[in-house]
C-alpha cells in the first residue's frame, strides 16, 4: 500500500503539468465548496450572535394573544393576575437564571414631550431595578433607579440614546424635566446597550432586522406606572440565562410559571382567529434558525453548482487515467508477465487516481481557505472555516478518484499481457 | 523433468475461422538443460513460448511445469507461476524507463511481497551476477543495449526461477554485445539454471545443448 502510494506520487510528479491540469477541476470544485460553506457558517454565527446577543442570553416572556404579542395599548385585559412576589422569587430561583426583570410596557406612545419637541412612537417601560442588567443596558450618564425611588414614587426617567438625541439634540438631558402624558418626570440618566450586545450591522437589511427599538425608549420606575397608566397591569418578564443552550428550556419554564397567572381567558364570540391570552417565550433560537435557513437555502444552490464542477473534475480524472493506461500498456504487460496479479495492477491505478484527487482536494481546501479570507475582506461578511468540512472535502475528493479511477484501473488490470507486451 | 508438453494443440479464432498455430507438440526438458527452439517467423515458436511461460493456455493437451499441470490453472495461479517459476527475457528488454536498474530488478520481488531491505539486497546480488555492479543506479537510457539486456536477465533471475525463457534475446543487439549475452546464458546454465531460448538465428541457437526446429506449428527435427 505504502509502496503503491510512493509510486503514485512519483508517477504524478513525473507528469507535473498534466497532473495539475487534471486536478484543476477538483481544486476548483473543492475550493468553491469550502468557501461557500465557510461563508454560510460565518453568516450563521453572525445572525446567532446578533439576535441572541453575545454574552447576554435574553429570553423575553410576553403576554400574547394567539401567536402575537398582546399590546397593552388595546387596554388592559381581564383575567390576568398581577405578578406576585412569590412568582418573581420562583422565576429568579430557577436553575440557570442569572437575573430576571418584570416590566410594564407601551409601544408607539404619544405624549412624551420636552418643550415643543415630542418623541413620536417611542416606547415606555415601567421597570424594576433588574431591568438594565437583564436586558443588557448600561448607564451612559447620570444614575439609575434605586430602591428609594420606588418607595418615594419618584417621577424620574431614563432615556436611551435615540430618545436623548430626539428630545435633547445638542444639549444635556440630565436634570431636565420632560412630560409624559402631562406628568412631569425628571431625567436622571441616559442608557445605551452594552457593547457585548451590539449587533454587527453590515447593511440596511441588517439594520432593520436587528434594530427594533429605533424609535427611542424611555424607562420610569414601575412604582410610578399607575401615575401615567393603570394600576395592576399585567407584566412581561425578561430573564437572562446562564448560556445560550438552555435559553429555550428556561423560556418554557418561565412561560409555565407565568401562565398560572392567567385565571380566565376571554373567549371570543366573533371567532376571528386565536384570541386566547397566554404568556409566550420569544424563542430566539427558533428565530435564529429561521433566518439561517433563508441564508442557507440560497447557498445550498451554490453548493450544487460547485458539486457539478467536482463531477466535471472527476470525469477529467477518468479521461486522463484512460490515456495513462493506454500510454503504459507495455509497462502493464511487463508487470503482468513477471507475475503481478490483476489485483495488484488494479490497486496501482486506483491508488494513483485516489492520490491525484486527494492532492487536488488538499490544494482545493487551501485555495478555498484563501478564497474565504478574500471574500471576507471584500464583502465585509464574516467567514468561519470548518475543519470537519475540510477533512470531509479531502475524503470526498479521494472517493471521487476511486470512483472515476475504477473504470481505467479495471481496463488496465484486464489487459492481456501478450498483446500488451507487443503494443507499440 | 522441468518441462513436459503432451499433445499440445493450439488454435486462434479469427472471425469465423480457426487457425491452427501449434499441432501435436510433444517435447520435454530436463532440469539444468539449455534448449533452443528454432524456426522462421510465423512458425508458432512465440506461441509455444507463451504457453510455456503461462501467458496463454493451450486449446488441448497438457503442459507440466516443474511437475505441475498448468492447463487447468486460473488467472491468479498463472500469475503466481510466472512470478515464482519463470524468468522472462524479451527481445526489446522491456525495462521501465523511469526506474533505475536496481528498481527494475526489484520489481518481481515487490510482487512477491518481500520486504524492502531484502529486495534491495537480492536485486543488487542479481545485478552483480550479470556483471553490472557498477551500473546499479543507472537509468535504462544511460545503459547500452547489452547492459539493458543484462539488467533484464538479472530481473528474470532475481526470484530464483525454475526456468529462464528467452525470446530472441540478442535480436536487438549488435553482434559483440549479443555474444556477451550468449556467454552470460552459458555461464548461468553452467551454474544450474535451465534455459529455453527462442531464436531464428542458427548461430545463436548453436550455443544451446539441444536444438529443436519448429515449422508450420510442428516440431520438424530434434537433436
Amino acid at each position: 500500500m505504502f509502496e503503491n502510494i510512493r509510486l503514485a506520487v512519483k508517477g504524478i510528479w513525473s507528469h507535473r503539468m498534466r497532473s495539475f491540469l487534471t486536478m484543476l477541476g477538483i481544486i476548483i470544485g473543492i475550493a468553491s465548496i469550502i468557501s461557500i460553506v465557510s461563508t454560510i457558517r460565518g453568516t450563521n454565527e453572525q445572525i446567532k450572535e446578533n439576535l441572541i446577543g453575545a454574552g447576554n442570553n435574553n429570553v423575553d416572556v410576553k403576554l400574547s394573544q394567539g401567536e402575537s404579542e398582546y399590546y397593552m395599548d388595546q387596554g388592559s385585559p381581564d383575567g390576568i393576575m398581577t405578578v406576585t412576589e412569590d412568582i418573581k422569587k420562583e422565576i429568579r430561583n430557577l436553575k440557570g437564571v442569572v437575573s430576571a426583570t418584570f416590566y410594564n410596557k407601551r409601544s408607539w406612545t404619544e405624549g412624551i414631550t420636552y418643550k415643543n419637541t415630542s418623541l413620536e412612537n417611542g416606547s415606555i417601560y415601567g421597570v424594576d431595578t433588574e431591568f438594565l442588567r437583564t436586558k443588557g443596558y448600561v448607564l451612559q450618564e447620570g444614575r439609575g433607579f434605586v430602591d428609594q425611588d420606588y418607595k418615594n414614587f419618584s417621577k424620574i426617567v431614563l432615556l436611551d440614546d435615540v430618545a436623548t438625541q430626539t428630545l435633547f439634540p445638542g444639549e444635556t438631558a440630565i436634570g431636565k424635566i420632560i412630560e409624559i402624558k402631562g406628568e412631569p418626570f425628571t431625567v436622571v440618566g441616559t442608557i445605551r446597550k452594552s457593547d457585548a450586545f451590539e449587533p454587527v450591522i453590515n447593511s440596511m437589511e441588517d439594520y432593520y432586522m436587528y434594530n427594533q427599538n429605533s424609535n427611542g425608549m424611555i424607562l420610569i420606575p414601575q412604582a410610578t406606572w399607575p401615575i401615567v397608566y393603570n394600576f395592576d397591569e399585567p407584566c412581561d418578564v425578561s430573564v437572562m440565562a446562564e448560556n445560550t443552550d438552555i435559553m429555550s428550556s428556561i423560556g418554557k419554564k418561565v412561560e409555565d410559571i407565568m401562565n398560572t397567572l392567567v385565571v380566565a381567558s376571554p373567549t371570543s364570540d366573533e371567532g376571528e382567529g386565536e384570541t386566547r391570552l397566554s404568556y409566550r417565550a420569544a424563542d430566539l433560537l427558533k428565530t435564529v434558525k429561521d433566518l439561517q435557513k433563508v441564508s442557507e437555502s440560497t447557498n445550498k444552490q451554490l453548493l450544487w453548482i460547485a458539486s457539478i464542477s467536482l463531477l466535471v473534475g472527476g470525469i477529467g480524472v477518468m479521461n486522463i487515467m484512460l490515456v495513462s493506461v493506454t500510454e503504459r500498456t507495455r509497462e502493464i504487460g511487463l508487470k503482468k508477465a513477471i507475475g503481478a496479479r490483476k489485483k495488484k495492477i488494479l490497486w496501482q491505478f486506483l491508488t494513483e487516481a485516489a492520490v491525484l484527487t486527494s492532492v487536488g482536494g488538499i490544494l482545493g481546501v487551501i485555495v478555498g481557505i484563501i478564497m474565504s479570507q478574500v471574500i471576507a475582506k471584500m464583502s465585509q461578511t464574516p467567514v468561519a472555516i470548518s475543519v470537519p468540512a475540510s477533512i470531509l472535502a479531502v475524503v470526498f475528493s479521494m472517493v471521487i478518484g476511486i470512483i472515476f479511477g475504477l473504470l481505467p484501473s479495471i481496463k488496465a488490470a484486464n489487459l492481456n499481457p501478450i498483446d500488451a507486451l507487443r503494443y507499440e | 523433468m522441468i518441462l513436459e508438453m503432451k499433445n499440445i494443440y493450439k488454435e486462434y479464432i479469427q472471425g469465423k475461422m480457426s487457425i491452427p498455430v501449434l499441432r501435436d507438440i510433444n517435447f520435454s526438458m530436463e532440469e539444468g538443460e539449455y534448449v533452443a527452439i528454432m524456426g522462421p517467423s510465423g512458425s508458432g515458436k512465440t506461441t509455444l513460448m507463451n504457453l510455456v511461460g503461462c501467458l496463454d493456455q493451450a486449446t488441448s493437451g497438457a503442459i507440466f511445469l516443474d511437475g505441475q499441470d498448468i492447463s487447468e490453472c486460473t488467472d491468479n495461479e498463472m500469475a503466481d507461476l510466472r512470478l515464482q517459476k519463470i524468468g522472462f527475457v524479451f527481445q526489446n528488454f522491456q525495462l521501465l524507463p523511469k526506474q533505475t536498474a536496481l528498481e527494475n530488478v526489484e520489481l518481481p520481488l515487490t510482487y512477491a511481497e518481500i520486504p524492502k531491505a531484502e529486495r534491495i539486497e537480492r536485486a543488487r546480488k542479481a545485478l552483480v551476477r550479470v556483471g553490472l555492479e557498477e551500473r546499479v543506479n543507472f537509468f535504462p537510457n544511460q545503459l547500452s543495449g547489452g547492459q539493458k539486456q543484462r539488467v533484464a536477465i538479472a530481473r528474470a533471475l532475481v526470484n530464483n526461477p525454475k526456468i529462464l525463457l528467452a525470446d530472441e534475446p540478442t535480436g536487438a543487439l549488435d553482434s559483440k554485445s549479443g555474444e556477451q549475452v550468449m556467454e552470460l546464458f552459458q555461464t548461468l546454465n553452467r551454474e544450474g539454471v535451465s534455459v529455453l531460448m527462442i531464436t531464428h538465428d542458427v548461430e545463436i541457437a548453436s550455443h544451446a545443448q539441444r536444438m529443436i526446429v519448429i515449422k508450420d506449428g510442428m516440431i520438424k527435427e530434434e537433436d
